[in-house]
């Protein structure tokens, strides 16, 4: 079509002089390695100490810079009613007589045996994100994928006892509000707001960190009741139109 | 070295906006976005890198090794899980608009007003 | 990979991307920007693009 090439055409200059203004930009900054930012290197010695986790970066994230986690998770939160909003219809909730069962044996098996390892992964993940690389963001994906898998091994019958939007939904608004509600907490208690206000623990054990702790496990809730319903969403969509109509 | 980091960077933004603008499908379009996305991810980590230093992780490492820089990292993080959740927005948008109109090429979109 | 025309073929194509990034995420020693790269490339992604393919494929009609 004649459009698509006009763009085709017009489209390689320009994005190629966009390019070569962006890689000047980027020459136009410190030279790679030799980067030297005090905030990075300050908070690098300073973390372990003050706040007793060994893994700076998740100290950061919901410890430093707790704020802009709170404002990712509200991206996540607004994104996800979006999705909501578009995709979900009235639809009557008992209608899953779909012969959907995934027929082979073997996978079924794998499912179930697989099913555990992954959910403990993801939960360890999420855990021990305040002492080894990990943390909310993370595990709370690899425990949504722990129970999809629920869905890809075994079929869709067993799914809908976990994938139902009034299960979910409510996790997801919970854990949003239990961010805001441990920030807001901060703030009764006469300080900052999200300022972290439980005893910090010791270093490299699990209670490390005190209110990051609490702050970690909401993210991590949020995130995959966040995929979860998502999932369900686009699945609820491709699924229920094929029910033959009776 | 930072010419290497130039070129990477800047070829996958430009290959994600370029078949953004050239893209057949809605699909297409939402995939490419991420991969522009993900240029922003390795500007933001190759720029707290450090020559010969570790990852900012201390469990067993004592204090005052020199370590990369870990305010990139919490920012990327955080920034490729949410990515993801906006991905699934546009691509949600797609699928409204197939039910719509029908067909998921912009081009034929378009065409079809109201 | 946004040449790659196809969706279906380009999820592939992105699932390889994504593990590209994630051991070059290594080799910049950033475990937790690897992992979440990883967790998000391998999981999310897919799942979330195969949905969307088969719902635009099949046109809403139909059985399975």
């Amino acid at each position: 079509m004649s459009r698509r090439d006009v763009r085709r055409l017009v489209g390689v200059p320009v994005v190629a002089a966009l390019a070569v203004i962006l890689a000047a930009g980027i020459l136009a900054g410190p030279e790679f390695g030799e980067f030297h930012g005090a905030y990075g290197q300050m908070l690098n010695r300073v973390a372990v100490p003050e706040r007793h986790t060994t893994n700076v970066v998740t100290s950061i994230v919901f410890d430093y810079r707790g704020v802009d986690t709170m404002g990712e998770e509200f991206i996540l939160f607004a994104a996800v009613v979006g999705v909501v909003l578009l995709l979900r219809d009235e639809r009557e909730p008992g209608r899953d007589t779909r012969g959907d069962d995934v027929q082979s044996d073997g996978i079924r098996m794998f499912g179930v045996a697989m099913v555990g390892p992954v959910l403990l992964v993801g939960l360890w993940l999420a855990a021990f994100g305040l002492v080894t690389p990990g943390g909310g963001f993370q595990g709370g994906v690899v425990i949504a994928a722990a129970v999809v898998i629920v869905y890809v091994t075994v079929g869709y019958r067993q799914w809908r006892r976990f994938g139902r939007e009034r299960l979910l939904d409510p996790f997801e608004g919970l854990a949003a509000a239990a961010y805001v509600a441990v920030g807001l907490a901060a703030l009764v208690a006469g300080s900052a707001f999200l300022r972290n206000l439980l005893g910090n623990g010791e270093t490299g054990t699990l209670l490390a960190g005190g209110s990051m702790s609490v702050l970690n496990w909401a993210v991590a809730i949020e995130v995959a009741a966040a995929n979860l319903v998502l999932f369900t969403e686009f699945l609820e969509s491709y699924v229920v139109p094929h029910i033959p109509e009776r | 070295m930072s010419i290497l980091t130039a070129i990477v960077v800047a070829w996958i933004f430009g290959v994600g906006v370029y078949g953004a603008v050239v893209s057949r499908n809605l699909i297409h379009l939402a995939l490419c976005l991420s991969v522009s996305q993900s240029s922003t991810y390795i500007l933001l980590l190759t720029v707290g890198y450090r020559h010969g230093a570790g990852a900012p992780i201390f469990k067993g490492v004592e204090l005052g090794t020199p370590a990369v820089d870990p305010v990139v990292q919490a920012l990327t993080l955080t920034d490729i899980v949410v990515g993801v959740t906006v991905t699934a927005l546009i691509l949600a948008l797609a699928l409204d608009v197939h039910r719509d109109a029908g067909s998921v090429d912009p081009d034929e979109i378009a065409e079809l007003q109201g | 990979m946004a040449l790659t025309l196809d969706p279906l073929r380009q999820i592939v194509v992105s699932s390889l991307y994504g593990l590209l990034l994630v051991i070059l995420f290594v080799i910049l020693q950033a475990p937790d920007v690897a992992l979440s790269m990883l967790v998000v490339s391998s999981v999310a992604y897919p799942l979330i693009v195969l949905i969307a393919i088969s719902r635009t494929r099949r046109g809403g009609g139909g059985a399975r």
